[in-house]
């Protein structure tokens, strides 16, 4: 039995076990059925072309992992931004960890997706917001048959959340492969502050592949930070797919630090409804070894007077692959729309690659638009600048590297995460050059 | 200190130093002038070790030791400096941060351990005072927005902060206005010893008042083709380079 055979009879055996619940057991149903339609995406697909799912495929994902381990905090401290005060919600092999998480329903709900999907009185919400602007392709719709755990929150208007939420994810599989699908629901009423830090963390040797989706609804001049730090190890995969809908002047920027990973597909969507909305997308890719990270990324433009602004860097070594796939669409009604892209790579090895992909789409005649990529190796004369003060070539290629993503790394507003992000950067670049990045 | 043996050298194919011979003794002070594409910031990259440039003949030795084959960072140990003519940026790593880096892997490759933190911030604000650099000058970014005359005051601080033995300035005037020359200018000479040396590399004579030479060289079509004292240097900004070349080319 392959991969997608066994998702769809896993499926009718989990959802037998669901309580009688109409509503969800309709969207699951109606889900599960995408999926077999579809079936996993293929690089006959333009979307997939430079991504090959076949390699992470093969291995027998338990689909319903059982929490074999329990966790000390002590032992995965590392994977927190633990030097400031921050709400969590943890879990283990898809699981809820309380005994790592601090949630809270004080004059918001920062809890589970779990109570969400069961309990009657977030049942409006659930109804308006679960499953609405998440694209029903067929990875996302295998998620959201399979969406029964991950992270719910509601912040009501005018509401600055002073503490961060860190999402994390663990997984700890001991004797075979998992494969997790997270599902989260993000609602920010209006003029409320919400920053987000997301992590997909295994600690086992066994293959881990996430499916993970994200839907986040961001009202009238709210505004949302958000944080995705991807440094997993060489055997977990990770799909993530995130939904931002924006409504009017609200401000949304998505960092996504791509460091680790066997495989890494971010497929990270915006859709605009409403004016003077600011949209912001930045990454910083460093990869090596044969590391695959692909940016698939979509900013809709609907209406006027809106703004976004994407710039991804990629620094490619080894046998390591880079995509960068960015899309802009401006409606014909969005006029006075001022849409950026850029996507800068460096290749230090001779068996990197990378694709990079723009698409433009404009039917509105008053805009702004640009997009640029560029594809290089490190400059030979700063190089030579850096060693002529002493400066070894290995530290001095790494210094330049660093440099090469730093403006990426300016608009972190959470100092903690800069110096995390810093020093993820000098290990995985294997220098100690003297000073805290 | 440094000896320079019928050095030919070329860049991709092109042969550019064709027989450069060049003694410089610890406390002199030597200029290297000459017109635009002679060589002379081609004779400064070989002598630092670019590896852009190929030797295809001829010798240096520095200190007694043949440094053709060293790398760019091992001629930095030994105590080879290069001011550079066009510094390069380098964003989110301070000036603080840059030289700290550089003293300390120098001082690795001695087989020291690196610097206290206190000794280190007490050397930052002793060389800065020496060429007026402000405090908040150092948390920049290294060359990033830095103005011309910034940046050539920043890699004579650099100098002063590495303290080389043979220190070679490419073009440090260029882009320079009186009062930053002379400030720049100023730091060198303090920080000029009888055991050390300095190579300027100029096109023009006005450096020269104020770093006075003991030699002045002239550098045409990648050959020293005259030699003399300081009076030479004004005897070229008088008469320009053509009378050179004509006796060159005679």
């Amino acid at each position: 039995m392959d991969l997608k055979e066994k998702l769809i009879s896993s499926f009718w055996a989990f959802e037998n076990h669901q309580d009688e619940d109409t509503y969800l057991h309709n969207i699951r149903t109606e889900a599960i059925k995408t999926f077999e339609n579809h079936g996993f995406p293929t690089k006959k697909e333009e979307a997939w072309k430079y991504t090959s799912l076949n390699s992470i495929l093969k291995n027998d994902y338990s689909v319903f992992p059982k929490q074999e381990n329990t966790i000390e905090y002590n032992d995965v401290k590392k994977y927190f931004i633990h030097d400031i005060d921050t709400y969590k919600i943890v879990f283990i092999d898809g699981k809820y960890a309380s005994h790592l998480s601090q949630t809270t329903h004080d004059g918001m709900d920062i809890c589970l997706m779990s109570s969400a999907l069961s309990k009657p009185k977030y049942r409006i919400l659930v109804e308006n917001y679960f499953n609405k602007i998440a694209k029903k392709d067929s990875l996302t719709s295998l998620n959201t048959a399979f969406s029964n755990e991950g992270a719910y929150i509601h912040i009501p208007k005018n509401k600055m959340v002073a503490k961060p939420i860190q999402i994390i994810h663990f997984s700890t599989g001991n004797e075979s492969a998992t494969m997790l699908q997270p599902r989260n629901l993000i609602v920010v009423d209006e003029n409320s502050h919400l920053q987000i830090i997301e992590r997909h963390q295994s600690l086992t040797v066994n293959p881990v592949l996430t499916n993970s989706v994200t839907e986040l609804y961001i009202n009238k001049r709210a505004i949302v930070d958000y944080y995705k730090i991807q440094n997993d190890t060489l055997d977990a995969s990770l799909i993530d797919n995130t939904y931002i809908n924006q409504k009017q002047e609200s401000i949304c920027s998505v960092h996504t630090f791509s460091f680790g990973g066997k495989l890494t597909r971010n497929n990270l969507n915006f859709y605009q409804h409403g004016e003077g909305i600011n949209s912001i997308l930045k990454g910083v890719s460093i990869i090596g070894d044969k590391q695959h990270v692909d940016h698939n990324t979509l900013v809709h433009h609907t209406e006027p007077n809106c703004e976004s602004h994407q710039d991804y860097k990629g620094v490619f070594g080894e046998n390591s692959t880079g995509v960068f796939n960015g899309k802009i669409i401006v409606n014909k009604e969005a006029q006075k729309t001022n849409a950026f892209q850029s996507n800068k790579n460096i290749l230090i090895s001779d068996k990197a690659t990378i694709n990079t992909k723009p698409q433009l789409e404009i039917f509105a005649d008053d805009v702004k638009c640009s997009h640029g990529c560029t594809i290089g190796q490190l400059d030979e004369n700063a190089l030579f600048y850096l060693r002529s003060r002493g400066i070894p070539e290995k530290e001095a290629k790494a210094l330049l590297m660093y440099a090469f993503s730093n403006n990426v790394l300016n608009s972190v507003k959470i100092p903690e995460i800069k110096q995390r992000i810093n020093k993820i950067i000098a290990n995985k670049l294997g220098v100690n050059i003297g000073f805290d990045l | 200190m440094l000896k320079i043996k019928n050095l030919h050298a070329s860049v991709e194919d092109k042969s550019i130093l064709k027989g450069i011979n060049l003694e410089i003794k610890p406390g002199e002070v030597h200029a290297i002038m000459g017109p635009n594409g002679s060589g002379k910031s081609t004779l400064a990259s070989v002598i630092a070790g670019k590896e852009d440039y190929e030797v295809t003949d001829g010798d240096i030795f520095f200190e007694g030791q043949d440094i053709n084959e060293l790398a760019t960072e091992e001629r930095a140990h030994k105590g080879i400096f290069l001011s550079f003519q066009y510094p390069v940026e380098i964003p989110g790593v301070s000036v603080t941060n840059f030289m700290k880096t550089a003293i300390n892997e120098t001082r690795k490759a001695k087989g020291l351990e690196d610097m206290p933190a206190k000794d280190m911030l007490k050397l930052i604000r002793e060389k800065a005072e020496l060429l007026e650099i402000d405090r908040k000058f150092l948390s920049r970014s290294l060359n990033e927005g830095f103005s011309g005359g910034e940046k050539k005051r920043n890699e004579i601080f650099q100098m002063a902060m590495l303290e080389p033995k043979l220190a070679i300035l490419d073009e440090t005037d260029s882009g320079l206005d009186i009062d930053a020359l002379r400030i720049v200018a100023n730091g060198v000479n303090k920080l000029k010893s009888k055991d050390n040396a300095v190579l300027v590399i100029t096109h023009y004579q006005r450096l020269l008042d104020y770093i006075v030479p003991d030699f002045v060289h002239v550098l045409y079509n990648g050959r020293i083709v005259k030699s003399g004292t300081k009076e030479l240097a004004h005897e070229l900004e008088e008469k320009g380079y053509d009378w050179i070349k004509e006796e060159v080319n005679a």
